[in-house]
């Protein structure tokens, strides 16, 4: 029996954003990576396209996180400790199609190491691969205020993705994008209507949204996760029926999240009966990215090889045709 | 489809006899509109009228029971909304796991005594797998129906029975028919037969096809023979493809009432890697499977799985919240640390979790923040060193310990001086602003 016509008719694309920058743009990279351009909700191809599949940012933190369990940081390698090293490796073996770039380092509940050593750092990075940069601050504003706006200058014409942009210095973000022409990461606290507000903010600062990749404080699977999920569904939705200040890609920042929470960092010895860690941890962050990638999500960031491979062939098969 | 008032009210008898408990057979279609009232609960519909309104009031998706009565079995389907935010999912998707039939008796009886063994308890909630898959192709049938019953006998989950020989699955049905296993599945080749035996046991039937349409046609033939307790079965070969039919079947039961795919759906996704397993599993758990069979029966399997279904369907509607009492982490003495924390459950259990991991037993305070976490709370003043003081008291804290140390949330450290000036905790401890940080913090602090 013919079976009823269940399209809807979304009136939206949701802008696409082409992160990193060739030598002929400027840049010194070999390849962009260009997410968005979606008509339709994630994998309902029968309605409109998704002409740019997800894309999985390999996570480099430029100070070892002390909470990292051993499992994770065994997996990764002594390179770890180096984050050109670690960079290279997340890009020719683990099979990442950009890095993004965690710099815990100037963090002033850490090592609060100075600007001029984060901005050394992104230099020594965009040697050392030749792949799209996403730089992401400390989180703490005031220092975020200080090491980004040298970060930026470093990364001058890559044409990076820098974060986080929030209602607190979305001015400081919208001035460094503009003039080192990156792109910008809008960042709200689980709150639907924050996002979209820093959308407006920081077009309103002048700041074109056409540029900037949204993320909503990412949950890692179980501790906030329905939230995030659904908001991650209710932005899309939004941005598919044409509202142009929610029509913008997501970033689902799922391996700085995950390896925080004891699920993925707690092994046997406190949770008996749930397996090993270094099965278990993996896993959740995958299912966790499988998820966003569900709702939503263009760019995953992802720390554990494992992960990172499972989620690459997620995307893959994700992206097939009903053939 | 929802029914309006008036259209209740044309095939009403329009008497206004007040049988039903309203004073006139308007009132009664508006409530019966409502879904206030079942429509049965007038006593003098024609029975013309009852046929057809069953039909239109009836579910777009039906509830589908699999095992037996209240624990022994579960329910799927039902489902009203294609987003959780338009309201929320009703009944959480079973993961069954496979007990393949070349295992020996021995083999396939320690699988089931793991599968009865794989539950967990997360953030308060008891996750686990609630059924066992039990594939009897190859098996001859006198074997296949004395391993169902053996097995059935000491299983904590109902079966779902997976054969495509007719006679086989007859033999085993019959052996645990009184435990309304799944009967999986019927198909263009052995439809006849299956719906058979759905019908003469009474037992929930999965039926699959090639292609949706043919789906949809195979359901309207199990209906009308009789069978309604039907579960759509999809297989996992292409996963994307697959997550497309089972979104366009939903949409065609809930938003334009399609009866013909107005049923539950379920996956096997199967597959020999194991972590893809887990997450396509996942995925198909939260679109939109109500069941998943899997082969994997760890922890690091199952728990990603369990857990995205344990927060998709959560309520988005109700906030998350824990009792307002003292809890009590391991166990406590009058010198263990006392943590205060707000209702919030998902704070609450993380708190809960990290003060356990440290294995330094604890008290830890819970205190009203109107469901909101530490931060959320405070800006929104719903929780003051006062509120914190006056809880402490109330659950007598005080008599509980010793010492005066309070442990307070590190996103609060403005609360430091005025509950020390104010009350019996004269050593305030500023804790860590991250939970993950508790276990260090206790270490240190933690002990007189
Ligand atoms: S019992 Fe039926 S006929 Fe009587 S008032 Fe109610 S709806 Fe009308």
């Amino acid at each position: 029996m013919q079976i009823v016509d269940v399209k809807e008719k979304w009136i939206n694309r949701i802008n696409t954003v082409t992160i990193g920058a060739t030598r002929a743009e400027g840049g010194t990279r070999a390849r962009t990576v260009t997410v968005g351009g979606e008509t339709t909700l994630p994998l309902l191809t029968f309605e409109g396209e998704i002409p740019n599949p997800p894309v999985v940012a390999g996570l480099v933190v430029d100070v070892v996180p002390p909470d990292w369990p051993d499992a994770l940081k065994k997996a990764i390698g002594p390179e770890i400790n180096s984050p050109t090293e670690w960079a290279q490796k997340a890009v020719k073996q683990f099979g990442a199609d950009l890095i993004c770039l965690k710099l815990l380092g100037p963090d002033p509940l850490g090592k609060n190491l100075p600007a001029d050593h984060a901005a050394k750092t992104v230099k020594a990075l965009l040697e050392a691969v030749d792949v799209p940069l996403i730089i992401w601050g400390c989180g703490d504003l005031e220092k975020d205020n200080v090491v980004l706006p040298e970060v930026s200058q470093a990364a001058r014409g890559e044409n990076c993705l820098i974060g986080p942009a929030t209602e607190k210095n979305y001015r400081t973000l919208a001035a460094i994008g503009k003039a080192d022409k990156h792109k910008l990461i809008g960042e709200a606290p689980v709150d639907i209507n924050i996002a979209k507000q820093i959308n407006i903010l920081l077009q309103d600062a002048g700041f074109d949204i056409k540029d900037v990749v949204m993320c909503q404080v990412t949950a890692a699977l179980g501790y906030g996760f329905d939230y995030v999920y659904t908001i991650f569904e209710r932005v899309r939705i939004a941005g598919l029926k044409g509202d142009k200040h929610m029509a913008l890609p997501q970033i689902a920042n799922v391996g700085w999240e995950t390896w925080k929470v004891k699920e993925a960092i707690a092994d046997e010895d406190v949770l008996p009966g749930w397996d090993r860690l270094d099965k278990r941890g993996p896993r959740w962050e995958a299912t966790t990215a499988g998820g966003y990638i569900q709702a939503g999500a263009d760019i995953l960031t992802l720390a554990h090889p494992e992960s990172i491979a499972i989620t690459k062939q997620t995307i893959s098969e994700l992206m097939k045709g009903d053939q | 489809m929802a029914l309006t008032a008036m259209s209740i009210y044309k095939n009403l008898p329009k008497t206004n006899c007040k049988d039903c408990g309203f004073p006139t057979c308007m009132a009664f279609a508006m409530q019966v509109a409502a879904k206030q009232k079942e429509l049965t609960a007038c006593p003098h519909l024609s029975e013309q009228a009852k046929g057809e309104f069953s039909e239109a009031s009836a579910p777009p998706m039906k509830l589908v029971r699999v095992g037996g009565a209240g624990a022994e079995g579960f329910e799927i389907g039902q489902e009203t909304v294609m987003f959780r935010h338009e309201e929320k999912f009703h009944h959480a998707p079973a993961i069954a796991v496979k007990i393949a039939a070349a295992l020996s008796d021995g083999d396939a009886a320690a699988r089931l005594d793991a599968i009865n063994k794989a539950q967990w308890v997360r953030v308060g909630q008891q996750l686990g797998v609630r059924a066992a898959a039990l594939e009897l192709d190859g098996l001859p049938a006198d074997k296949a129906a004395a391993r169902a019953k053996a097995l059935a006998a000491s299983s904590r989950v109902p079966f779902i029975l997976m054969a495509k020989d007719a006679g086989v699955m007859g033999a085993a049905v019959g052996a645990i028919a009184g435990k309304r296993p799944l009967i999986y599945q019927a198909s263009a080749t052995n439809a006849d037969a299956f719906i058979k035996l759905a019908l003469g046991h009474k037992c929930p039937l999965a039926i699959t096809a090639d292609s949706l349409e043919s789906l949809a046609d195979l359901a309207k033939t199990a209906k009308d023979r009789g069978v309604s307790d039907l579960v759509l079965s999809l297989d996992a070969k292409n996963p994307a493809k697959t997550l497309r039919q089972l979104a366009i079947a939903r949409r065609a039961a809930l938003k334009k009432s399609f009866r013909a795919l107005g049923f539950p759906a379920m996956v096997d996704a199967s597959l020999d890697n194991p972590a893809r397993e887990t997450v396509m599993a996942s995925a198909f758990a939260a679109k939109y499977a109500g069941i998943v069979i899997v082969n994997g029966l760890e922890a690091s399997e199952l728990l990603p799985i369990l857990t995205t279904i344990q927060n998709v369907y959560t309520d988005p509607q109700v906030p998350n919240i824990v009792e307002t009492k003292l809890y009590e982490i391991g166990s406590t003495t009058p010198d263990s640390p006392v943590l205060f924390t707000t209702n919030f459950s998902l704070t609450y259990f993380c708190v809960a979790g990290e003060v356990e991991r440290s294995k330094i037993p604890a008290f830890i305070c819970v205190v009203d923040s109107g469901g909101l976490g530490v931060l959320n709370a405070y800006a929104g003043d719903k929780i003051s060193p006062e509120k914190v003081v006056k809880t402490l008291e109330a659950q007598k804290v005080p008599d509980r310990v010793k010492h005066r140390r309070l442990i307070i949330p590190g996103l609060l450290p403005s609360f430091r001086s005025e509950i020390e000036e104010t009350s019996v905790w004269k050593q305030v401890l500023i804790g860590p602003e991250n939970a993950s940080g508790i276990p260090a913090f206790l270490k240190q602090h933690g002990k007189q």
